[in-house]
């Protein structure tokens, strides 16, 4: 393990050494954020900390997706250690987004945060609500302000900002894209250089693809059946709730189309299967060969790319009125409990973790999307993607993305939501029963934050 | 009061006073909090928890998730509590009559308790699991089509109740195979010098010879069917629809997930009343109409 890191970490300073960050449309961060990164890492390994006086940070994370990053995150943390004597990072894995997101806040009101954490960006407005997160203006405000945070996509910062201030910066996101076998494409004559481009193709496409053992396609239902939701939202017309996260609108006759079309693959072309779909059973399914296609995160394209056995394609998902896809993932943020210096070195961390190279190696060993334009331009991105193009399928459909249900109460929200989803996939509700059901009940859990 | 007596009670409080101590500070003081947050409104709506009297028991009242997760456990009671005894007693005469390969019988019956709840959990995901679970392939090999177990509304609880039977039952069997061993021979000699008949003995001297187990096992086993929780996280997160979810799991969710601690404890309120029923039921209800030898 120690010797892993060792290769590892030596191997990362060398990269970032040779390779600078390339397209620098940030102007001050592209090439001096490589040159720092060199020149300091090299310096610091033979002085240490002059007074051996060390800021400590406590930073928790979870993992969302398949594959060993445990050891990727203590890497890159040795790396900053490496890089700034100075600061101890503890990183604490801290296992799902949900089990993070409950060790953090029982950790904020025993007034015992962690100092930085990655929790998924939908939290935002319950963090605020527990005064747990401080704003990240003035730190962005030094490194350059609208310019810094220009590098970094839009549709990312959505989930981060919110009545003008910076809360979040974006880590390990995704949206949501559509995978297909190819090899099933071509037995059942489809063009295995393309997926479906609109709904009326996808429920075509799934119905030939549809045969007894096998379903033409998966969308996950436990878990993340609101995120699932929010694809056909968009596609269809407009998000599902106000920026400021205080009003949801679920009912909209475009919704209803929309929940109408993913249950009538189930009931009425049986093109998926019926009832709820569990998140984690739709990769494995597809791996098996037991589902044509499937919808699901980016994150997982590099657990996908090294178990498929078969020839895979990525692409955006289906369009309606326009391609869509809602954003997911997590952020980091800094915590309020803790001293200004904690806060400045929580800071340093946050930034040398979205440097563009680590950005880029960090889209490529999980699939992930970079969270900065400039990691596209590295060298190593670049000929990552020349290989293997659909590393760029979920980048690219970024332009018609937008953030993730995020709402005051998100975790009620959410779950009444599901609930809703679940009930008419299952036949219980209709969906506009469902739908309207759903909004009625968000309007209440909402409506103390409407005051 | 002499002076002996003090000496000897205060002893007696002495060698107590750990387990007191740890009882009140892990047990009685947190029911006190839980009690007195209950009353309060306090989530992510306000900075400080506000007094609001009964107000979060009105609340509950009027949420239709919290009657369908009681219902829901109730029959999840129904389904395992019964089921789950009558198989561990089946077990136990079983396991205690076998004269050969005695031990194997009882290692298989006894196994799945030994297994971690998570991990029981994760090896019927891969049984209920659509299209190549085992329970799917035997259905195919029947010519039956496939079920989604998990995730069907109508099937999930049963899916639950079938599992927490084949979890529990070999740990209830453990008591009455001890049970079965307090029975003295010599009833079991006398009924056979009179030829009574084998069903008759196990209904004459066996079964009610048995009943101060059965009602400490019935005991364990409804106040397991209301503390369940761990399967919930793994397999179905209380889905779809609310249908799998208990009220263990409900008050997870509100207290974790939705960071409403007043209405959390208010649920836990309705728990801790739910076990203290059962208890007096026990004590005051059952126990006296039991025959202890």
């Amino acid at each position: 393990m120690r010797k892993w890191n060792t290769v590892m970490l030596t191997t990362v300073v060398g990269m970032s050494l040779l390779a600078g960050c390339g397209g620098n449309n940030g102007g001050t961060e592209g090439a001096s954020g490589a040159a720092d990164a060199g020149q300091t890492a090299s310096d610091n390994k033979q002085t240490s900390a002059p007074d051996g006086k060390k800021t400590e940070l406590t930073f928790y994370y979870p993992i969302a997706v398949g594959g060993p990053l445990t050891a990727t995150i203590e890497a890159m943390t040795q790396e900053f250690e490496a890089a700034h004597p100075d600061i101890k990072v503890t990183p604490v894995y801290t296992g799902s987004y949900a089990d993070t997101a409950v060790k953090t806040q029982a950790g904020v009101q025993a007034k015992q945060p962690p100092d930085v954490a990655v929790l998924q960006s939908t939290e935002l407005f319950s963090l605020l609500d527990m005064n747990a997160i401080i704003p990240l203006d003035d730190f962005v405000q030094k490194e350059g302000g609208e310019q810094y945070l220009s590098d970094f996509y839009p549709a990312f910062l959505a989930n981060s900002q919110t009545e003008g201030h910076t809360y979040s910066i974006p880590f390990q996101r995704s949206t949501i894209v559509l995978y297909y076998n190819k090899d099933m494409f071509k037995e059942a004559g489809l063009d295995p250089e393309k997926g479906p481009e609109n709904w009326e193709q996808l429920q075509e496409y799934a119905v030939k693809l549809n045969k007894d053992g096998r379903f033409g396609l998966e969308i996950p239902v436990t878990g993340f059946a609101y995120w699932m939701m929010q694809t056909f939202a968009l596609q269809n017309g407009d998000n599902l709730m106000t920026s400021d996260g205080k009003k949801v609108m679920f009912d909209t006759p475009e919704n209803v189309e929309g929940l109408q079309y993913w249950v009538d693959l189930a009931a009425k072309y049986k093109a998926i299967p019926e009832g709820a779909t569990d998140w984690s059973t739709v990769p494995s399914d597809f791996l098996e060969g037991k589902t044509a296609m499937m919808y699901h995160t980016t994150g997982n394209l590099t657990n996908v790319k090294k178990n498929a056995t078969f020839d895979f394609g990525v692409s955006f998902l289906p369009a309606k009125k326009q391609y869509g896809s809602p954003t997911g993932g997590g952020n980091f943020y800094i915590f309020k409990d803790i001293s200004a210096e904690k806060q400045q070195a929580a800071w340093e961390f946050v930034k040398f973790m979205t440097e563009c190279e680590r950005a880029a190696q960090w889209s490529i060993d999980t699939g992930y999307i970079a969270v900065r334009k400039s990691a596209y331009e590295t060298d190593q991105m670049k000929k990552y993607a020349e290989e293997f193009p659909a590393a760029l399928v979920a980048r690219d459909q970024l332009q018609y993305a937008a953030a993730e249900l995020s709402t005051h109460n998100n975790g009620k929200v959410m779950k009444i939501l599901s609930d809703s989803i679940q009930a008419a996939l299952t036949g219980d509700l209709t969906p506009t029963e469902a739908l309207k059901k759903a909004q009625g009940e968000a309007d209440q859990a909402l409506a103390s934050f409407n005051k | 009061m002499s002076g002996n007596r003090w000496r000897t009670n205060g002893f007696a409080w002495l060698l107590l006073l750990p387990s007191l101590v740890i009882l009140v500070m892990f047990t009685f003081y947190p029911i006190f909090l839980t009690l007195r947050l209950s009353l309060y409104q306090a989530d992510l709506a306000v900075p400080e928890p506000i007094f609001t009297g009964l107000d979060n028991f009105r609340r509950l009242a009027a949420d239709e998730v919290f009657w369908k997760v009681m219902s829901n456990n109730i029959w999840f009671a129904l389904g395992t509590v019964p089921a789950g005894i009558a198989l561990a007693l089946l077990m136990a005469v079983s396991a205690n009559k076998a004269l050969r390969g005695k031990w194997l019988l009882r290692t298989a019956f006894f196994y799945p308790t030994l297994i971690p709840m998570i991990a029981v959990a994760n090896i019927w995901l891969f049984i209920y699991t659509p299209e190549y679970g085992l329970f799917s392939r035997l259905l195919h090999a029947a010519g039956l089509s496939d079920l989604n177990w998990l995730g069907s509304p109508g099937l999930v609880q049963w899916a639950m109740i079938i599992m927490i039977i084949w979890k529990e039952a070999g740990y209830f069997m453990i008591f009455y195979l001890a049970g079965l061993q307090n029975i003295p021979k010599d009833l079991y000699e006398a009924a056979q010098m009179d030829g009574v008949g084998r069903v008759t003995v196990f209904r004459k001297i066996t079964f009610p010879l048995l009943m101060p187990t059965t009602l400490f096992v019935s005991i364990v086993a409804l106040t397991n069917a209301f503390k369940l929780v761990d399967h919930l996280m793994i397999m179905t997160r209380g889905g779809p629809n609310n249908a799998s979810n208990l009220l263990l799991y409900y008050i997870y969710e509100t207290a974790f997930s939705f960071w409403d601690q007043g209405m959390a404890s208010a649920l836990t309120v309705v728990m801790i009343g739910l076990l203290l029923l059962f208890a007096a039921f026990q004590f005051f209800g059952l126990d006296k109409r039991i025959h202890y030898n």
